[in-house]
């Protein structure tokens, strides 16, 4: 009589699922760290976890379309002789010429235009077609100082030292070889084709007294002009607020981990920086501490989709957000219409992170002309303008919802959260309580 | 010549007067007295002018400089003649950190000493130092000559890219893929040519060496993760 041993069904490991070990064999295989584009994919405590409480009968809500509800934003007031004035509380965010193609770059100038709000130069310098295109352009001042001249600082609208990202605080950039073409490595003053890692660190300052003189140095060659933002990594938000508005900038741009990148160490996005959500109410907190809030204006980013993740936003503190993986997005990156052509470069529609490789058929995020020629950025900037309305139109609806005249009106109050997490990160009640963990006077924590 | 004294006029209103230069009427000599170490003195100027500061600054004197000869009578701070584009900017005395980071032109003549990270991130600017030059500098020097008639200290030229760095005297050590190369007739003249408009007529370019980028860190390779 034969013996049968009876099987158990196969079961993967929780821990080592498909994704663990792929990774592993493809380290094994090819000796060099995962590089990608886009932002942390793992879930994290997000906007999704709070939801607004919306009028009651103590508080009346406003008429749609009929009572105003006012969306227009002033950056810079603080020390800038001209602030920037912005129709809609959302920027495009930093995206360099050379992650992404001229075409891209000149259909987010037309899109932010239309919408009335501004783009951002990025980690490559300043484009005649972006200028040409972004009524209001905010230049970019990196550590790799790639591009930098005075004359194009004085055709900025507005000043932006970059000290981190949040997709990976504390890294500098990557441009891998097939993306420096040669318009890119003149642009750059770098040899064409070769890796290039842009320093994660300022060449000529480092803390913030000496930003506060670096600061400075900007407002004299740009005679105090330009409002002047400080974009840091969600990492210290308290401290890093702080400080920024110590050293005299007279906009926070916050960036948490969510926040996508053209390229970096997969490490460094998934497992470096705190959540967006995370971030707010600590540098919201340091603003208030010092008397700035309002004053200095807080702009927040990372993982911000929809009308309801910028209203979320405001409510915690924010004078506005900003977009970068949302506008690629509105522009046509990783649109489900090119999964053939996705599938062909081993990935599909939606998944598709391998910007550093340059061979985006959505023509986005490459340099390669006949990949590049695909995107029509007149058609493009149609529809980020169109989803940039939308999204405004969604605050809109929230604020009067809630019963606000501007959407810098909305507060923390008229928020709670699904989960514990989120009510002890946004400072928000549970939803159905008045408590949040680490609420100050309550019990049991 | 129009002079502005630092005890009676604030940075802001020399900056102010200086960047109404060029085009047409210029006043093309200036004189700026008891600077104090003041920062961001002459910076942005866009004007083929002279400026003579007689005193020490503090930070990024002559920053983004384009045309203007910038002579300090005395030391400078950190950062100075940075991200220059062209012109030329010369300190008498020593200088800090960083002297013409990001320099994309011009010409920058330090006839003391300079500091660490000196040329750090350079992008076309020349730079000629009399004496001796701290650690780490041309750290991921793009492009542009630097030249030391002293030593250099530790890590020279680490992360270098297109840079061509001439050191007269000693060499602490060189950084990740810096390399001595030969002196060709071509970086001989440049030598000879850097030298003659720093006003140095006592040394001669044979005395000197010359480093470069080995380019071995210019794609990557797991095998060089040390250098990483
Ligand atoms: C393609 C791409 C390129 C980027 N380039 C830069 C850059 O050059 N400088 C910078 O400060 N941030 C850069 N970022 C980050 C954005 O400025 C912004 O912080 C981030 O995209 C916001 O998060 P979100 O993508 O979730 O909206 C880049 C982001 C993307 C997606």
């Amino acid at each position: 009589m034969t013996y049968h041993n009876p099987q158990t069904v196969p079961r993967q490991s929780a821990t080592f699922d498909d994704y663990a070990l792929s990774e592993i064999r493809r380290a094994a295989a090819t000796g060099i760290y995962d590089i990608r584009g886009g932002g942390s994919k793992r879930r994290v405590p997000h906007f999704d976890d709070l939801l607004f409480l919306g009028a009651s009968i103590s508080r009346y809500p406003l008429e749609g379309y009929r009572e105003k509800c006012t969306t227009s934003v002033t950056l810079g007031t603080r020390f800038a002789k001209k602030p920037i004035e912005l129709k809609i509380p959302i920027t495009i965010a930093g995206m360099s010429f050379g992650a992404l193609s001229a075409n891209a770059k000149e259909a987010l100038g037309r899109g932010a235009s239309i919408a009335g709000t501004s783009t951002t130069t990025g980690d490559g310098g300043m484009t005649p077609e972006e200028r040409g295109q972004s009524k209001t352009l905010v230049y970019q001042y990196l550590p790799s100082r790639y591009g930098m001249n005075p004359d194009d600082l004085r055709k900025a609208d507005a000043i932006e030292v970059v000290v981190g990202q949040g997709a990976k605080p504390g890294g500098g950039g990557m441009l891998l070889g097939q993306k420096i073409s040669d318009r890119v490595a003149e642009m750059r003053n770098l040899p064409k084709g070769i890796d290039q890692r842009s320093a994660c660190r300022h060449p000529d300052w480092t803390g913030p007294d000496d930003l506060e003189i670096k600061i400075l140095e900007l407002r004299e060659i740009t005679e105090w002009e330009k409002p002047i933002y400080v974009k840091v990594g969600g990492t210290r938000p308290y401290y890093d607020t702080a400080l920024a508005i110590k050293a005299g900038a007279d906009v926070v741009v916050l960036d948490g981990m969510q926040g996508g990148t053209a390229a970096t160490q997969e490490v460094f996005i998934e497992n470096v920086g705190l959540p967006t959500l995370a971030c707010i109410r600590p540098a919201v907190q340091a603003l208030q501490d010092l008397g700035m809030h309002r004053k200095v204006q807080l702009i927040v980013s990372g993982g911000i989709r929809t009308g309801a993740d910028a209203a979320k936003a405001l409510a915690l503190g924010a004078d506005a957000v900003s977009i970068g993986i949302a506008a690629l997005a509105a522009l046509g990156d990783n649109d489900p219409a090119l999964d053939d052509e996705y599938r062909k470069l081993g990935t599909r529609a939606g998944c598709y992170d391998d910007w550093h490789e340059g061979r985006d058929p959505a023509g986005i995020t490459t340099q390669d002309p006949a990949l590049s020629q695909r995107l029509d950025p007149v058609r493009a900037g149609r529809r980020l303008a169109n989803y940039l309305k939308v999204m405004t139109l969604e605050i809109q609806t929230v604020a009067r919802a809630a019963g606000h005249n501007h959407i810098h009106n909305l507060e923390p109050e008229d928020l709670c959260a699904l989960t514990l997490e989120a009510a002890a990160m946004a400072r928000v009640p549970l939803a159905g309580t008045d408590w949040y963990p680490g609420k100050p006077g309550a019990s049991g924590f | 010549m129009r002079t502005i004294d630092l005890t009676k006029s604030n940075i802001r209103e020399l900056n102010e007067e200086l960047h109404r230069q060029g085009g047409g009427a210029n006043e093309d000599s200036w004189e700026v007295l008891n600077p104090r170490g003041a920062h961001a003195v002459a910076v942005g100027v866009d004007a083929p002018i002279s400026i003579s500061v007689k005193g020490s600054v503090g930070y990024y004197c002559g920053g983004m400089n384009k045309q203007a000869q910038v002579t300090v009578h005395g030391s400078a701070g950190p950062g100075v003649a940075e991200n220059m584009m062209s012109g030329k900017v010369v300190i008498k005395g020593d200088a800090s950190q960083y002297a013409g980071a990001t320099g994309r032109g011009g010409l920058l003549v330090i006839e003391g000493n300079a500091s660490s990270r000196c040329g750090i991130s350079m992008k076309g600017i020349d730079i000629v130092v009399k004496g001796n030059i701290g650690h780490m500098s041309a750290f991921m020097a793009q492009s542009g000559h630097l030249v030391v008639c002293g030593d250099a200290g530790d890590a020279l030229g680490d992360s270098l890219y297109e840079a061509k760095l001439f050191v007269r005297g000693s060499v602490k050590s060189l950084g990740a893929d810096c390399v001595e190369k030969d002196m060709r007739p071509e970086h001989h003249a440049a030598l000879t040519k850097l030298l003659k408009d720093a006003g140095i007529t006592d040394i001669k370019p044979d005395e000197f060496k010359r480093y470069g980028s080995a380019r071995k860190l210019y794609n990557f390779n797991i095998d060089n993760a040390d250098a990483y």
